[in-house]
């Protein structure tokens, strides 16, 4: 025991000494903690810890507001994807490696309430966060963004075969789309159940068999994760394009297209992409604080700050959701390049709990296997 | 033999069994009839006999190639040796994502088979033991290749003067010298396609799935502990089978071997039979190897104004248009590196010295602890990782937030690298020399220093090489605590990836190429380290 720590603290130190540092080059934030101890300061702390999913950012000038606002530093722990990242928070209940969790969306929400993993907290502003987000009415978490689960369309090849680009669930299943589609694994993917769980909410339990049936006979493919779908098999992207790839269809988001935009260089006038408005399922994202959590005070005052206006105009830009204030607006690469999805579908949280796991199986062995 | 043992207790087994224990206890009964349960489940039973088929069929591929490859890296000389040395051994480390893409150029659609025959492999079983023949290629290169080049050619040249013909010489001299190598680099090679993830999700598509890939679905997606503990302990018997395996057929004659210098034992080749041997690997390493990283090099300079370096620019830059990172992607490299370095040396300390107590020992307690050393390679870091989570997180061990717990997790699969790099040639040193050194009046530390360390030199380099690449590319542990001012280079690139838009995959590329060359140079750089004392045995 002792010995090995005693080993450890040696290795560092030799290398340590080897590089002639000792503490990270460059970064900005003076972190302190990272003598090795690892352990955070216990209460009246003045940071605050959020854990959350790979996908959060936010940047440095809101965080830096927080902290002139408030005294409190923002330290950001993420682990894994949203799915993972829960589960990890779910197995060290009672002894949380944060304040705050952000991150739960409303396809995990009831296994995150069930495991009791919150404290209910009624964050100040609540009442300019529109009300359909509201999905806890005793507000152990709080709603922070939606963002839309839909296919993606590559503009270039309709354009090009004098085809309409599809845009509903019907439009999919039909012959002049055929193997055109690409999605996701619904078992290891986000996108991918969320778009299993649209075509669930438009057909019904009984009736998402029966549609799924026709996409396969009409050659959906369907591959691991969004990363390769969107990177390897659309011919719309950046990685498509290079990949020679030869499906014009594939389930991404609603806000990809502005982030095409985006990220080229240099901006194009339009969007390489469309999206079919008819194919949406609604996410939507929750952070709560945490039961156990160490430095409580702070963990509220962040929750407040997470759907502060400030906090929600700089979220799109920086995560490529919508914000749920009602008083935030849009940054003008949403308005322009964007869609408003007016009817996604959704599926209430706990029918998604109950039934997900029996949903995604029959899915498997009705269109992997 | 106290460090390595306590190493393991506290950063294993301990994490390991309480997850396990937390899956298979309800208030504190152990149900072991989950064990049928689970066993007896269609779906389970599939992955479980695809999981060993591919295994095997994937370790007997990669032998077949990889071998003449170490028999060429071993004896012949050929200009840029050491480069290509150091090139085979980067698909070892590299994100599998980044390796999904290059093997997607190399056998999917439009790739170089299709524009050449028309052959597409992409989501069939070939695709998956090809990319694992890419992976594991220089696990074989290196570990068999090491030890041959440092027998001693005049031993097989005796036996042909007393009348041995050339293949009996060969089987009764140097097969039975390199068995134990040969061996060691099945076993890990079969270890590393039994626990296969990332290429089974990407090459494979969604229709196939290991042992490996159900325990991380079962673990981080469903948090199905009872079903995942249950997995995790049959991928344990099957890595103790393959250990007792091992034991059973190398019977650890510990033969003392007469070890020289590589430098004399390789040569240019010499007759039609030997160059077309050499040409016959180089042409393996171009199309298995070479070929896919070339596509990311590629992809990496293919900028929409034409080719140039301008992802290369935008890494400097902490944002690009968003807040991806909140330091330039460049600084990744950094991190990664000090994260490998830190990791290196956690392994070479504890493999080091766990090898030194093997070798010096005999008995079942040493035997049982060998294989153990081995175990981390067969337990799925989703495991370990959940493991820490709940374990560590007491002061004065709340390592959960803490950066060391990376280059620990890292160290980890490290260490049966180092183990099993040095014992074969620790094994091999004459005991009688340090007796010598001992008689002339050495002290134990002295006689090692002169005895030992010369000869295991190089051993320790080859280790350290493979502690180093595999920590640089090591993705699994640092998923769980990457902290986002400190990304690394494949949690870095995997964020990347996860973008929409040119400039976002672009620099993906970018960083995977930085990837590639940074651990062929850190590699190079080991090979090149040599002392004047080791050309002198």
């Amino acid at each position: 025991m002792s010995t090995t720590r005693r080993t450890k603290q040696l290795a560092a130190t030799a290398v340590a000494a080897a590089l002639g540092v000792t503490a990270l080059a460059g970064c900005g934030s003076s972190d302190k903690s990272d003598s090795g101890s690892g352990s955070t300061k216990s209460s009246g702390s003045k940071t605050v810890t959020l854990v959350s999913h790979d996908s959060f950012n936010a940047s440095k000038d809101v965080l830096k507001e927080f902290t002139e606002e408030t005294g409190y530093t923002v330290k950001v722990l993420k682990s894994g994807d949203a799915g993972v990242a829960l589960n990890q928070e779910i197995l060290t209940k009672g002894s949380p490696r944060g304040d705050v969790f952000f991150g739960v969306d409303n396809t995990l929400l009831s296994r995150a309430l069930d495991s009791g993993l919150f404290t209910p907290y009624e964050a100040k502003g609540l009442d300019q966060v529109a009300a359909g987000t509201q999905l806890d009415a005793e507000h152990r978490v709080t709603p922070v963004d939606t963002g839309d689960i839909c296919v993606n369309y590559d503009k270039k090849y309709f354009a090009d075969k004098k085809l309409a680009p599809p845009q509903s669930f019907d439009d999919l299943a039909k012959p002049e789309y055929k193997n055109l589609l690409v999605t996701e694994n619904a078992g290891t993917s986000s996108p991918g159940l969320g778009f299993l769980l649209g075509t669930v909410a438009s057909y019904g339990e009984k009736g998402y068999q029966d549609y799924w049936k026709k996409l396969k006979s009409n050659g959906v493919k369907v591959v691991d994760g969004w990363e390769q779908a969107y990177n390897e098999e659309f011919s719309g992207s950046a990685g498509g394009k290079k990949a020679k790839a030869d499906r014009p269809l594939v389930v991404s988001y609603a806000s990809s297209p502005p982030v095409e935009v985006l990220y080229a260089k240099p901006q194009p006038a339009e969007a390489p992409t469309g999206v079919a408005t008819g194919t949406c399922f609604r996410q939507i994202e929750f952070a709560g604080l945490l039961n156990g959590a160490k430095n409580e005070a702070g963990g509220k005052a962040l929750l407040d700050f997470l759907i502060s206006k400030k906090f929600q105009e700089d979220m799109p830009l920086n995560m490529f959701v919508n914000p749920v204030t009602k008083s935030a607006e849009l940054p003008e690469l949403f308005t322009k390049f964007g869609v408003t999805v007016d009817k996604p579908t959704t599926v209430a949280p706990d029918k998604i709990s109950k039934n997900r796991e029996q949903w995604v199986q029959s899915w498997s062995s009705l269109v992997v296997k | 033999m106290a460090v390595p043992v306590a190493f393991f207790a506290l950063f294993f087994a301990y994490p390991v069994a309480a997850i396990v224990g937390r899956g298979l206890k309800v208030d504190g009964v152990w149900q072991f009839g989950r064990i049928g349960e689970v066993l007896t489940r269609p779906d389970i039973r599939d992955v479980l006999w695809f999981t060993t088929w591919q295994a095997l069929a994937s370790t007997a591929l990669t032998m077949l190639i990889a071998l003449p490859g170490a028999y060429v890296f071993a004896r012949f000389d050929f200009p840029g040796k050491q480069l290509l040395r150091a090139v085979v051994t980067v698909p070892f480390v590299l994100p599998t994502v980044v390796v999904g893409t290059a093997f997607l150029a190399l056998l999917g659609r439009g790739g170089f088979l299709d524009e050449l025959w028309g052959v597409r492999l992409d989501t069939t079983v070939w695709a998956i033991l090809l990319a694992h023949v890419f992976f594991n290629y220089a696990v074989v290169v290196r570990t068999v290749g090491g030890l041959w080049s440092q027998l001693d050619p005049r031993q097989e040249e005796a036996a042909r003067v007393l009348g041995a013909g050339r293949f009996a010489a060969w089987r009764r001299v140097t097969l039975p010298a390199l068995a134990p190598a040969v061996a060691a680099a099945a076993l890990m090679v079969f270890l590393f396609t039994f626990t296969s993830f990332g290429v089974v999700q990407i090459l494979g598509g969604p229709g196939y799935s290991t042992l490996e890939v159900e325990i991380y679905r079962q673990t981080a997606q469903l948090l199905a502990l009872p079903t995942a503990a249950v997995l995790t302990l049959v991928q344990f018997a099957a890595v103790g089978a393959i250990l007792a395996v091992h034991a059973w057929t190398v019977r650890r004659r510990e033969t003392a071997l007469k070890l020289v210098d590589p430098a004399q034992t390789a040569r240019r080749p010499r007759g039609a039979g030997q160059w077309a041997l050499l040409c016959g690997v180089l042409l393996t390493v171009l199309v298995l190897i070479l070929l896919p990283l070339g596509v990311l090099v590629e992809r990496s300079l293919d900028t929409p104004g034409g080719h140039g370096f301008d992802f290369y620019r935008a890494l400097r830059s902490a944002d690009a248009g968003g807040g991806t990172f909140l330091v330039p992607p460049l600084e990744a490299i950094w991190n990664s590196t000090q994260y490998a370095l830190v990791a290196t040396v956690i392994a070479l300390v504890i493999g080091g010295l766990a090898a030194a107590a093997l070798t010096r020992r005999a008995g079942r307690l040493v035997r049982g602890f060998d294989a153990l050393l081995m175990l981390p390679l067969g337990v799925s870091a989703v495991t370990v990782g959940f493991g820490f989570l709940i374990t560590l997180d007491k002061p004065p061990l709340d390592l959960r937030t803490s950066w060391i717990l990376v280059p620990l997790a890292q160290a980890l699969v490290g260490v049966p690298f180092v183990v099993r790099t040095m014992l074969p040639v620790l094994r091999a040193v004459d005991g009688r020399l340090r007796e010598a050194a001992a008689v002339l009046g050495a002290s134990p530390l002295r006689a090692w220093r002169e005895v030992d360390l010369p000869l295991v030199r190089r051993a320790l380099l080859v280790a350290a090489g493979f502690a180093f690449a595999v920590s640089l590319g090591e993705f699994g542990a640092t998923v769980f605590i990457a902290r986002p001012d400190r990304p690394t280079l494949p949690v870095a690139v995997a964020r990347l990836l996860g973008r929409a838009g040119e400039l976002n995959y672009g620099q993906a590329m970018a960083l995977s190429t930085i990837l590639m060359v940074v651990c062929a140079l850190s590699l190079l750089l080991l090979e090149r380290i040599r002392t004047d004392r080791s050309g002198e045995f």
